[in-house]
């Protein structure tokens, strides 16, 4: 035996894979020092294919495939590696055009994430050209009770259980039709921001248990908008929401562009050369 | 000092609001390119991982539309 692999506490010391964060066509290696990754480290690149990709430290023990299922059952954890995948992320968007990848893509190594790069090198060019000068905004919508229920208050003769049981059926009526206008609203101010927008999406609307808010969210939007383009944009926006006195529109951002890089729908083989 | 967000003009409404979580779950799980790594957690498509969510956080699925507005 030529060398001793020194072992500490009888335990090999955990391998490291790569956690990525996004790729991008360049960043200098000063800038990736001061960006903070998964474990408070700085990020670090590998380049492969005339791409960065940037990537993390992952310890396989924590960032394994069954430590990692296991993790993201953890709410804390998941709060934790959201917000530090995110930050990397913003982090490189605000000095150009990065392909966001979904939280949790691990590497076992290096070579692997290179691999990747070289492997949808096209498909990855054609996004971050589609998205430089442009940016993701967020508009959600909340269903603003009472606005089509003016008249949900009858006055009713007979006794009071039947008074109760007519005021409640009118009562959910009214609801029922407020929900179907609030819908129709999101509906109309979705297509009115997307023929503004380059591209639009809606994503599920969140469970009012998880976001806290007061009212049924009726529009969970996402919206890739050319920056020249973001002051019409928020003044439609203010506009959409007094047209529509139904719903409250509330604006994020700006995002990374997370909603809008090429999904699995559209298979690498058959990505064409942009014209 | 730097901000989670990065305001476009300084009357901007909004300014320095920090990113609410879910709505960075909206995103960072549901989205974002799918590179084939050796470990990648389709999250969206794992079954183990949304009903987990969905017990922790009461996440995602249908929005059923609720029955008292409390």
């Amino acid at each position: 035996m030529s060398s001793t692999v020194e072992v500490i506490a009888g335990r090999p010391v955990p391998a490291a894979g790569a956690w990525l964060h996004g790729v991008v066509r360049d960043v200098e290696p000063e800038v990736l020092a001061t960006i903070p990754g998964m474990d408070g480290a700085p990020v670090r690149a590998v380049s492969a294919a005339g791409l960065l990709a940037v990537v993390s430290a992952a310890p396989l023990d924590e960032y394994g495939e069954q430590p990692l299922r296991r993790n993201l059952e953890d709410l804390a954890w998941l709060e934790r590696a959201a917000r530090a995948h995110h930050g990397v992320v913003e982090a490189l968007a605000r000095r150009g055009p990065v392909v966001p990848a979904r939280l949790a893509t691990v590497h076992t190594d290096d070579s692997r994430v290179a691999g990747s790069l070289a492997a949808c090198r096209a498909e990855l060019v054609a996004t971050l050209d589609r998205l430089t000068g442009r940016g993701e905004w967020g508009v959600k919508g909340y269903l603003v009770p009472g606005v089509a229920a003016a008249s949900a208050e009858p006055v009713g003769t007979g006794g009071v259980g039947t008074a109760y049981l007519r005021r409640r059926r009118a009562q959910l009526t009214a609801r029922e039709e407020g929900q179907q206008a609030a819908s129709a609203a999101a509906e109309a101010v979705h297509a009115a921001l997307c023929e503004l927008a380059v591209a639009g999406r809606r994503h599920a609307p969140q469970d009012r248990r998880l976001s806290g808010a007061s009212t049924a969210m009726v529009l969970n939007g996402a919206y890739l908008v050319d920056d020249p383009a973001l002051p019409r944009f928020t003044d439609l926006v203010a506009a959409l929401g007094s047209r529509h006195p139904g719903i409250r529109l509330e604006l994020t951002g700006p995002w990374p562009a997370y909603s809008f890089v090429a999904e699995r729908a559209e298979p690498a083989l058959t990505v064409r050369e942009p014209r | 000092m730097t901000t989670a967000l990065a305001p476009s003009s300084a009357d901007d409404p909004l300014a320095y609001r920090p990113v609410a979580l879910v709505d960075l779950l909206d995103r960072v799980l549901a989205t974002g390119v799918v590179i084939s790594g050796d470990i990648t957690l389709a999250i969206a498509e794992v079954d183990l991982v949304r009903i987990s969510l969905r017990a922790l956080v009461a996440s995602v699925g249908a929005l059923a539309p609720p029955e008292d507005a409390g």
